[in-house]
């Protein structure tokens, strides 16, 4: 099958590449992407060879940090996520899951002290065989991954 | 050297090691046989109830005046900054510049960790909505060790509500820290929750869930019992599991000569009067307890050695 390029190439920002296909707006709505100011693009259900159907991300201007690709290793741990400058690709990074993650999600406890006190939520990361799960640093509630990314 | 708890934040029992709960008990225990009057000297604590409280509060406050200290606060949050819309946090910020401890009861879950966050001086956790209640806890442990000469390879009975009961959550992974083994008696609607259940299972903790209470009386050191809320079930429901989880004299016919009825109060229905005249009953002596356990805590917090 021939591949062809169907996202525009990037001069400065961040590629996010091999999401699972139905990711990519989750990824772009719980990293705020779109509120960035930044031109966005978004491409949905991508032919991949590997691995069927994914999405990808492209954001301009926009150099994505060690901790937020690592934060995204919550949802896709097999994205990859390049750094671009003047075209070329400066930074790879490898996606680790993080111990802890802070300010991304609330807490889906509706009775935790962190809404509407002038914290930042806090959550502790523990993969276990099944599931990521995430434990509120205050409320001490533990959650799956997919229920907290669910409130935000 | 400083003792490992000298103005550190009481926040909640995981936070403990082995070490430091046995420090607490240890000090209650000497606190209990030869009183103090002087570790809280010149000591101003704060005690700020944001949500009512009866043992917890007047024991803490009896606790801090028996030693020596001064306490200023409030015992309902309705009459605080808070109801204007203040932040908990610029709360403790100025509560905690005037005192040299904070105790405090919130209706939120986290709210004395957060607290801490703010606070220039240590906040003791006297409840933080269902979340934990890391006093209790102490005086259950100094109850234990003072009935039964030890924490160690003990068995424990916890009875009742172990879905919703924050105390039987705290308890359990303090006694999982002595190489205790658990039973957990409860119906099925109210049973331990996963997240403690998985906890256990990772430290190798044994455990078994069971639904007859008269099974395990003969086995257990501890008998833990906690009250399951009427409300939680509807009428019908509610009827079917009523009096399976009531303890009465009778039962402890079979009981160990060291088994000991705790229970962290207020008691409703679901320990009969005729078991408070058995040499079993101890609750009222766990009670007691209270004021032990929190001076001990608030002497280690305050002072550099007890």
């Amino acid at each position: 099958m021939q591949y062809t390029r169907t996202v525009e190439a990037l001069k400065e920002g961040t590629v996010i590449d091999h999401l699972p296909a139905g990711q990519g707006m989750k990824i772009l709505r719980l990293f705020k992407l779109a509120e960035t100011g930044e031109r966005v693009t978004v491409g949905l259900n991508l032919s991949s060879r590997h691995m069927g159907a994914k999405d990808i991300i492209k954001v301009e201007n926009i150099a994505l940090t060690e901790e937020q690709a690592n934060e995204l290793a919550l949802f896709a741990p097999r994205a990859t996520v390049n750094v671009i400058e003047n075209f070329e690709v400066v930074k790879k990074h490898q996606l680790e899951l993080p111990e802890t993650i802070e300010g991304i999600f609330d807490c889906p406890n509706s009775n935790c002290i962190s809404h509407g006190e002038p914290v930042k939520s806090f959550f502790y990361v523990k993969p276990t065989a099944t599931d990521t799960k995430m434990k509120c640093k205050y409320c001490e509630k533990v959650f799956s991954k997919d229920i907290v990314a669910e409130v935000k | 050297m400083a003792n490992p708890l000298y103005r550190k934040h009481i926040i909640s029992i995981p936070d403990f090691s082995r070490e430091e709960l046995e420090l607490v008990v240890d000090t209650a225990g000497r606190l209990k046989h030869s009183p103090r009057n002087d570790l809280l000297k010149d000591k101003l604590i704060g005690s700020c109830f944001f949500e009512p409280s009866t043992r917890t509060r007047l024991s803490f406050e009896t606790a801090v005046q028996r030693l020596g200290g001064n306490v200023i606060g409030f015992a309902d949050g309705g009459n605080t900054s808070a109801k204007k819309g203040e932040t908990l946090a610029d709360s403790i910020k100025i509560i905690g510049s005037y005192t040299d401890a904070v105790v405090m009861r919130h209706p939120k879950e986290g709210a004395a960790r957060l607290a801490s966050q703010f606070s220039a001086v240590p906040v003791i956790n006297g409840g933080d909505g269902s979340n934990q209640h890391p006093t209790q806890t102490l005086l259950d442990l100094f109850t234990i060790k003072e009935t039964q000469g030890t924490l160690e390879n003990l068995t424990v009975a916890f009875v009742g509500d172990l879905k919703y009961g924050r105390t039987v959550h705290s308890l359990t992974q303090a006694l999982s820290q002595f190489n205790c083994r658990f039973y957990f008696v409860s119906p099925e609607a109210l049973a331990m929750p996963d997240y403690i259940c998985e906890e256990l299972d990772e430290k190798g903790v044994q455990y078994t869930l069971v639904s007859s209470l008269d099974d395990v009386i003969p086995q257990v050191d501890i008998l833990y019992m906690t009250r399951v809320q009427r409300e939680r079930f509807d009428e019908a429901e509610f009827k079917k599991i009523q009096g399976k989880y009531v303890l009465r004299a009778d039962m402890l016919a079979n009981a160990r000569t060291n088994l000991r009825v705790l229970h962290p109060l207020p008691r409703v229905d679901e320990i009969a009067t005729d078991v408070d005249s058995t040499p079993h009953a101890y609750y009222f002596e766990q009670a007691k307890n209270g004021v032990y356990a929190r001076q001990a805590l608030l002497a280690l917090v305050l002072n550099e050695t007890v």
